[in-house]
């Protein structure tokens, strides 16, 4: 029975990428047309604002371990680090990035560095790559200090985060600077939505590098994940109609 | 040579690793059982890879708490804002470290008498902080999301409570709030828990291609 559920989870990760790969390459010259979300539009203009005045960038990872499930928000957070990192570089300073997580910061530290050394940029600092602290709390006291004293204009918090993130919004709102935020956790996505200025519900925080142009297989990830919403739809009502026909 | 035309070796090598052993891994959940019924060669391989990733998560947090010094040093040096807490971030650290070696065994009264105190005054701030957020939501977007949101929260409150005199509100504390925590939050979570995982499924394929490298690599 196992192998049989293995092997239906094999089919639908190996027919997920089939169709990734179609989609990237059938749209490797068009721009694809998504929702509008408000988020990602002043994203780009605050970025635009960080270059423009010399400011600086603070994206904040969160807690998500990689060697824990969490790890997707994690990843998907150092996607989009990377891609701001190379929005950035015409401007004066690099982005700082903040974790509560050594992997994490090890990892955030490489995104930088390969960043700077793409944009032909001098090789960034390695402070600013940085762990905060390794419980959520103490993470968040060591992060605060980023987004007060380092002349940050713009805050991307993604990540997997707890209930610390309001202490965060709670700073980046004192500060009147601009914040995204956007969480894989539950208990921080409804924080997050009464706190912060620009929040990503559910899975958004995945839709990140469609929306700032990350590549073609971001923009096809996010319609491959569209099919694959429908699809678990359907498999929900017809199990609900079989459950009610007395089938299952 | 320029790196934009010419990835260097050192990341050519290191995305052929991490892709070669997202796929062991990967493999090793998907067919966990040999057909003589016992662990496959995937699953021994996994395991083994897991094992590696937690040891070298181990010696991850010694170079980050080598970094955290770092930082703070460089503030102390430059004369930051704040620098007064870096030194005493500083001291806090090699103090409790001292105290780790010399007695390992009371290392539990360190976190009892400092680190928990501390971490419940942060969280009893948050209380007050979220009240404050709550209240700014309207202002800051006034739309019915956010009403819907509000009364919520405050209907969920006066229900779970108990007010004074009054104890527990009848039709709300056992008829709504059950309803609302049941049924309609529940619903809602599924749904974005569903959407958490099709957004994880893609990340991971993604990071599988190599399209996404946070390991070394220049893109």
């Amino acid at each position: 029975m196992s192998n049989w559920l293995g092997l239906a989870g094999f089919g639908i990760v190996i027919f997920s990428a089939i169709m990734m790969l179609l989609l990237a390459f059938l749209r490797r010259k068009s721009h694809p047309v998504f929702r509008d979300i408000p988020a990602f539009t002043r994203l780009r203009q605050a970025v635009g604002l960080v270059v423009e005045d010399g400011s600086r960038l603070h994206v904040s990872l969160g807690r998500g371990s990689l060697t824990t499930p969490q790890s997707a928000s994690a990843l998907a957070g150092l996607a989009l680090l990377r891609r701001l990192a190379d929005l950035t570089s015409a401007g004066d300073q690099p982005p700082i990035a903040t974790s509560g997580d050594a992997t994490l910061a090890i990892l955030s530290q490489d995104t930088l560095q390969a960043a700077a050394k793409f944009s032909d940029r001098a090789a960034s600092d390695l402070v600013a790559g940085r762990l905060t602290g390794l419980t959520p709390f103490s993470y968040a006291a060591g992060a605060i200090p980023a987004i007060r004293d380092e002349k940050v204009s713009a805050n991307v918090l993604m990540g997997n985060f707890g209930v610390e993130v309001a202490l965060l919004t709670d700073a980046v709102e004192r500060e009147n600077t601009f914040v995204l935020a956007g969480s894989d956790n539950l208990t921080a996505q409804a924080l997050i939505y009464a706190s912060a200025q620009e929040p990503l519900v559910g899975e958004e925080i995945f839709a990140a590098g469609a929306y700032i142009e990350s590549g073609p297989l971001h923009s096809a990830s996010l319609t491959v994940q569209d099919v694959l919403r429908w699809l678990v739809i359907a498999a929900i009502l017809v199990g609900a109609g079989l459950t009610l026909a007395g089938i299952l | 040579m320029n790196p934009r035309r010419f990835p260097s070796l050192n990341a050519v090598i290191s995305t052929a690793i991490a892709i070669a052993s997202g796929l062991i891994v990967l493999a090793g959940y998907f067919f966990v059982q040999a057909a003589n019924g016992q662990a496959s060669l995937w699953t021994d391989l996994r395991l083994t890879l897991l094992d590696w990733a937690i040891i070298l998560a181990g010696f991850a947090i010694f170079i980050g708490v080598f970094n955290l010094l770092q930082v703070h040093f460089k503030k102390i040096q430059n004369k930051q804002k704040g620098s007064f807490y870096s030194l005493l971030l500083i001291l806090s650290l090699l103090v409790t470290f001292v105290f780790g070696l010399v007695r390992p065994a009371q290392m539990g009264f360190v976190f009892t008498t400092v680190q928990l105190p501390v971490e419940a005054s942060l969280m009893a701030i948050l209380a007050v902080t979220l009240t404050y957020a709550s209240i700014r939501l309207l202002r800051r977007r006034l739309n019915l999301l956010s009403v819907i949101f509000l009364v919520t929260a405050v209907l969920m409150l006066f229900a779970t409570a108990p007010l004074p005199f009054l104890g527990l509100i009848p039709g709300l504390s056992d008829v709504l709030r059950p309803f609302i925590a049941q049924v309609m939050a529940a619903a809602g979570a599924r749904g974005i828990l569903l959407g958490v995982a099709l957004g994880t499924l893609t990340t991971g394929i993604r990071i599988l291609f190599g399209a996404d490298r946070p390991y070394g690599g220049n893109k």
